[in-house]
């Protein structure tokens, strides 16, 4: 029997001719990521371990979270990290002014590439697998041991095949595919598993969308989402990645546990509701909800192709009275690019407030915390009550086009009441 | 090793911002994060919890973030294991990792309350709710993970050149 993507990349990384799901391995990582909260905690573990880092060129340190540092404390773990980064000679360490939120700035710098096998202390690391690599979360620890050893253990995971179809109308994008997703299977719906898209629909995903829906494949409880390497995945690797890699496709016999099949021509822009990203409503089928902020960036949505279906919305247009309306562009270069295409100020014209990159309000860390009782509109990844302030603050997750038609109209609407 | 606690009951779907709240995360100190432990969900928790008792939830506990602040902040506030009818995947690795012992028991923690007084065998996967007299029976950990958990988690595991 065949074996799907990620059966062949752990089987490679492994040094084994086949894995089935279930079993135990022990793999080589091609990359090491961590971030301000969790490299710290990580770099402690890997000190008592007492041995050098594996590879000083396959560790990346992006301080995001918490950066430009919020607070003393937060100073103080950035400050951990950098001298971590300095004392072992770290070549990917992003300082603020060169980073960017790190699932937006590592496929964009070329530290990602099909077939490679990525660890992050951060969840949403499987966002990686929008290039055809495989990639997932794990903790500190799991992260200051790969730093010494190179290698980490896994279960293999079996595979649901997601088939996506048809292309989708318009102002429906990648967010709307995967929340879509989240609330057929439910937040542990694919629990242990991995998702792996597939189907006609794939190629006419632009590599933003396709990053979107990976980096939410958690939301599902995924410990993966991987698309397939198409022409597509090489010309944005193209001008990025130099050294050599290995394309894995899955075998036409491959098992799976399950198949989803999703025709993206019947889809609408969706909006998933406090406090679960599985509460996912049609547009058309959301109360009138009145909000008072608006969130447009982080690791899911905070690319240029996002920040330009909102200044598509917001181009002549106000900002609501009662909004505050936040835009992050996901790194330097997203920010450069939005500017010279006249992004920035399109949303600054609009009453938007325009921010560094930071993953900031996502995981009601700074740059726009909600009180009790406030509601926004994001385009991040979870609703969680509590997840962007005030326990009693509610979060509504949706694509780059709803949230700046609400910004526009101070309630949750959809595009086509704003834009023709 | 056999625990014996009193039950603190959650529900399903138990997320890592309930558990340890972000806002928080500008500290990795096991004993500060203890003080805010499930305070989004409970705020009662962290002020009243006493050593050796268990938590017991329903389906996908520890669910979003991979924060390992969650198991700590857990660990710290004396809890010595979780009970849940199933685990999110990046929390069981890192509840392993740290050395807080978890059981995956099914739809039936359902029969579980709060209040309760459970025992558990941790070496053979029994599992007793000593207030409804009921026990239950676990599949062990997989020999791996044993080994990471009896090595006292994943960094002694691997000083210990196992890895």
């Amino acid at each position: 029997m065949g074996m799907t993507m990620t059966e062949k990349i752990f089987a490679r990384h492994a040094g084994l001719d086949r894995v089935v799901p279930g079993q135990l391995i022990k793999c080589k990582v091609d990359l090491v990521l961590g971030n301000d909260i969790t490299a710290p905690p990580a770099i402690k573990e890997f000190e008592r371990i007492g041995r050098p880092v594996f590879d000083k060129n396959k560790i990346a340190l992006v301080p995001d979270h918490f950066a430009p540092n919020k607070d003393i404390k937060s100073a103080e773990m950035a400050k951990i990290m950098r001298e971590f980064a300095k004392k072992h000679d770290i070549t990917n360490y992003f300082e603020v002014g060169r980073m960017g939120i790190e699932h937006v700035l590592l496929p964009e710098v070329g530290l990602v590439a099909p077939g490679e096998l990525i660890i992050g202390a951060d969840s949403h690391t499987c966002t990686y697998g929008a290039l055809g690599a495989f990639a997932t979360g794990v903790g500190s620890t799991d992260m200051g041991a790969a730093m010494a050893t190179g290698d980490t253990w896994f279960k293999v995971p079996s595979s649901i095949k997601v088939i996506l179809t048809g292309k989708m109308p318009r102002w429906v994008s990648g967010k709307d595919i995967i929340l879509t997703l989240i609330g057929l299977i439910g937040v542990d719906g694919a629990r242990y598993q991995a998702l792996e898209f597939t189907g006609d629909g794939v190629s006419a995903l632009s590599m933003t969308d396709r990053l979107t829906i990976a980096n939410m494949a958690i939301e599902a409880g995924a410990k993966n989402g991987i698309f397939p390497v198409d022409n597509a995945t090489l010309e944005y690797i193209s001008s990025r990645v130099d050294r050599e890699y290995v394309t894995v496709k899955a075998d036409e016999d491959a098992s799976y546990e399950r198949v989803i099949t999703i025709a993206l021509d019947s889809l609408t822009p969706v909006v998933a509701l406090p406090h679960l990203p599985e509460n996912v409503r049609p547009i058309g089928e959301v109360k009138e909800t009145v909000i008072d902020q608006v969130v447009i960036g982080s690791c899911t949505n905070g690319r240029i192709e996002d920040l330009e279906q909102a200044a598509e919305i917001l181009d002549g247009k106000k900002v609501h009275s009662g909004v505050r309306a936040i835009v992050i562009p996901g790194s330097q270069d997203v920010y450069l690019e939005a500017m010279k295409k006249g992004y920035i100020e399109t949303f600054i014209k609009a009453g938007a407030v325009v921010s560094t990159p930071t993953c900031g309000p996502c995981l009601g860390g700074h740059m726009g915390i909600l009180a009790a009782g406030e509601r926004a509109v994001a385009t991040t990844n979870r609703n969680f009550r509590g997840r962007m302030g005030h326990v009693d603050s509610e979060v509504y997750l949706a694509g780059p086009a709803v949230a700046a038609a609400s910004a526009i109209m101070g309630r949750i609407a959809a595009p086509w009441e704003v834009k023709v | 090793m056999i625990l014996e606690g009193r039950v603190w009951r959650y529900g399903d779907n138990v997320d890592t911002d309930v558990i340890i709240p972000a806002r928080y995360l500008n500290s990795a100190d096991p004993k500060e994060l203890a003080t805010h432990c499930m305070e989004d969900i409970d705020p009662t928790f962290a002020g009243k919890v006493k050593v050796g008792d268990i938590i017991v939830a329903g389906r996908n506990f520890g669910c979003g973030s991979s924060r390992e602040h969650a198991p700590v902040a857990i660990k710290a506030s004396g809890v010595p294991c979780v009970i849940a009818d199933s685990f999110a995947r990046i929390f069981y690795r890192n509840a392993i990792n740290i050395g807080l012992p978890l059981i995956e028991l099914g739809e039936a923690v359902a029969e579980i309350h709060n209040g309760d007084a459970v025992q558990i065998d941790l070496d053979t996967g029994l599992v007793k709710n000593v207030t409804t007299g009921k026990s239950y029976q676990v599949q062990p950990l997989p020999d791996f993970i044993q080994e990471i958990a009896s090595a006292g988690g994943l960094i002694n595991y691997v000083k210990g050149g196992r890895a």
